[in-house]
């Protein structure tokens, strides 16, 4: 069967499209927010830490980068597929001749596009306001595809498996986000108390964490490999999922 | 010569929980014809249809469109059927011209601005272009519908329940629409509560109730064949009995012999000529009669039989 390729652009210039209908919470939002914590913690605090040379500002640009690419890419990803289903527009999507490979790429190409320009807005704003610079430049524009389009996958499962408002905010707030602000974004895992290092090892986003910084800063408290294949095991375990739910129709046509 | 465009065999649809929504429905649509599919509530409408559109995963039977097995060549056929499902559903913030050009590209089609605007200007919708779907009144909304479901040109479209809830006006404006499309070649399958709308529409009628296809004819030969004519003559004095001459029509005495009743004919006119030639021979038989009053029987009626007395027939 052939590859829909117009109604994959179609699915991806309309989310685009529907993302930008909405540019105050898509992108001003999580800019200014990034924005605040550059200000508050790198510009106004960062001389106070002793990160030995290494400048704080500089040290938490990646893991807000981090902060803003999985919160963001999972809930524009969960609301892109979400609101089709609450809407009972997902008719068409499902009667339209688009397979698992149109719908992925539509859906979650779109929203890790839109994570990949707030990242390019987030790092070009941090550039403002305190002084880095990128070590690996090549490493880290993969990185974080890899990590957008890893968290919009599980954004796009979050939003067929959710029936409701309230559990599209579950996992991006009383998950990530504090996994996320527990994994390393404002401060180096060796800087914790000995016991505390292997509670934070069981975090998955330390690793997410500290393969961005390896890429920015070219050291940090994880092998990049290890990083960087806990990022792709966990993107092909997604797509798995995203398999067996066309597959077997759950929550889509049931 | 008609020639299949939908071929559905044995086709089955139990939900989890055990409710059977389709249980072994066999139908053939034809090309270019209006198809009205009648049903209750519940009797398996918009399952039938989710089935051959996708929505709907049947457990059983077999779905053939444009001689193509829908399990295999889904992607081909899909193609070429259109979809106006009952429910207004949209993204409400976008603009119409944007959705109807989504829905175009969204089924394969390649972008042609000239098809998009003759669309929507045969849907009165051109003026309403940049509008905000949100901003447009329930009838526009459901013509909104219709541009999305016809962007693609559509051989095969389906229809669930057009004229739900919308006023007379729009309902003779969505006939008007379903007949334009009749005459592009566009073959059309719609359920409807309507009766009236399958009778003003449809070629053929099928009905269905409890997952059953219950009857499928041509709307004319059901008329022939379950339509009837009821009469009541109001004798102005009793009779004992059926004068001789009446004996070979259906007719009998009601209400102590003053009120003679015929329920005859087939639909096709033939009721009315008798009930002419009774009110003849009353007249000839000096028999005086002071009323009459005549009933046709609808689709409706025979619709309402149906449900009552199951018949089994195939399509």
């Amino acid at each position: 069967m052939t590859f829909n390729a117009r109604g994959t652009y179609a699915i991806f210039k309309n989310e685009l499209m529907r993302m930008f209908r909405t540019i105050f919470g898509s992108i001003l939002s999580p800019v200014i927010t990034t924005s605040l914590y550059l200000v508050v913690f790198g510009a106004a605090m960062g001389d106070r830490m002793d990160l030995g040379g290494v400048n704080y500002g500089a040290f938490i640009v990646p893991g807000l980068l981090m902060l803003t690419l999985l919160s963001e890419s999972t809930s524009n990803a969960s609301f892109g597929i979400y609101m089709p289903k609450f809407t009972g527009a997902i008719y068409e999507l499902l009667s339209a001749p688009v397979g698992v490979a149109e719908t992925l790429i539509g859906f979650v190409g779109a929203a890790a596009v839109k994570s990949l320009i707030l990242a390019a807005i987030i790092l070009g704003t941090a550039a403002l306001i305190v002084d880095y610079s990128i070590a690996h430049p090549i490493l880290a524009l993969g990185y974080i595809v890899l990590v957008a389009a890893s968290f919009s996958l599980l954004g796009f499962i979050i939003g067929l498996w959710a029936d409701g408002f309230e559990k599209l905010q579950i996992i991006p707030l009383l998950v990530l986000m504090p996994l996320t602000f527990l994994g390393g974004t404002f401060y180096p895992i060796s800087a914790l108390e000995g016991p505390w290092q292997y509670v934070a090892m069981v975090n998955p986003v330390v690793y997410l964490v500290s393969g961005l910084r390896w890429t920015f800063l070219g050291e940090s408290d994880f092998p990049i490999m290890l990083s960087f294949g806990a990022t792709l095991g966990f993107l092909l375990i997604c797509i798995a999922v995203i398999g067996w739910i066309f597959k077997t129709g759950w929550r889509l046509r049931e | 010569m008609p020639e299949p465009i939908l071929n559905i065999r044995g086709l089955e649809k139990t939900y989890k929980g055990g409710v059977k929504a389709l249980d072994g429905v066999d139908l053939t649509i034809n090309r270019g014809e209006i198809f009205a599919l009648l049903g209750p509530n519940g009797a398996g409408k918009t399952t039938l249809i989710g089935s051959v559109c996708g929505l709907v995963r049947p457990t059983g039977g077999k779905i053939e469109v444009f001689g193509q097995d829908l399990a295999t060549s889904w992607k081909n056929v899909r193609r070429q059927i259109g979809l106006v499902p009952q429910e207004l559903s949209f993204d409400m913030f976008d603009k119409v011209i944007r959705q109807v050009r989504y829905s175009r590209g969204m089924f394969g089609s390649a972008p042609d601005e000239a098809r998009i605007e003759e669309v929507l200007r045969s849907l009165s919708l051109w003026d309403k272009r940049n509008a905000a779907i949100r901003e447009l009144s329930g009838g526009m909304k459901r013509r909104v519908m219709i541009a999305k479901a016809l962007a693609h040109d559509p051989q095969l479209l389906f229809l669930d329940e057009p004229t739900a809830g919308v006023d007379v006006e729009l309902r003779r404006d969505m006939w008007r629409q379903i007949d334009m499309l009749r005459d592009r070649g566009v073959t059309i399958i719609l359920t409807t509560h309507y009766i009236e709308e399958a009778e003003e529409m449809a070629d053929r009628v099928g009905v269905i109730a409890k997952g059953r296809i219950l009857l499928v004819d041509d709307k004319d030969a059901i008329m022939a064949k379950l339509g009837r004519t009821e009469a009541h003559f109001t004798i102005d004095s009793p009779l004992a009995e059926l004068p001789a001459p009446l004996t070979g029509y259906p007719v009998h005495l009601e209400e102590g012999g003053t009120s003679l009743v015929y329920r005859g004919g087939d639909g096709t006119g033939k009721g009315k000529r008798e009930v002419a030639e009774l009110a003849q021979l009353l007249t000839r038989e000096g028999i005086a009669f002071s009323g009459l009053e005549t009933q046709e029987s609808t689709l409706e009626d025979i619709f309402v039989d149906l449900l009552h007395e199951p018949v089994e027939t195939a399509a």
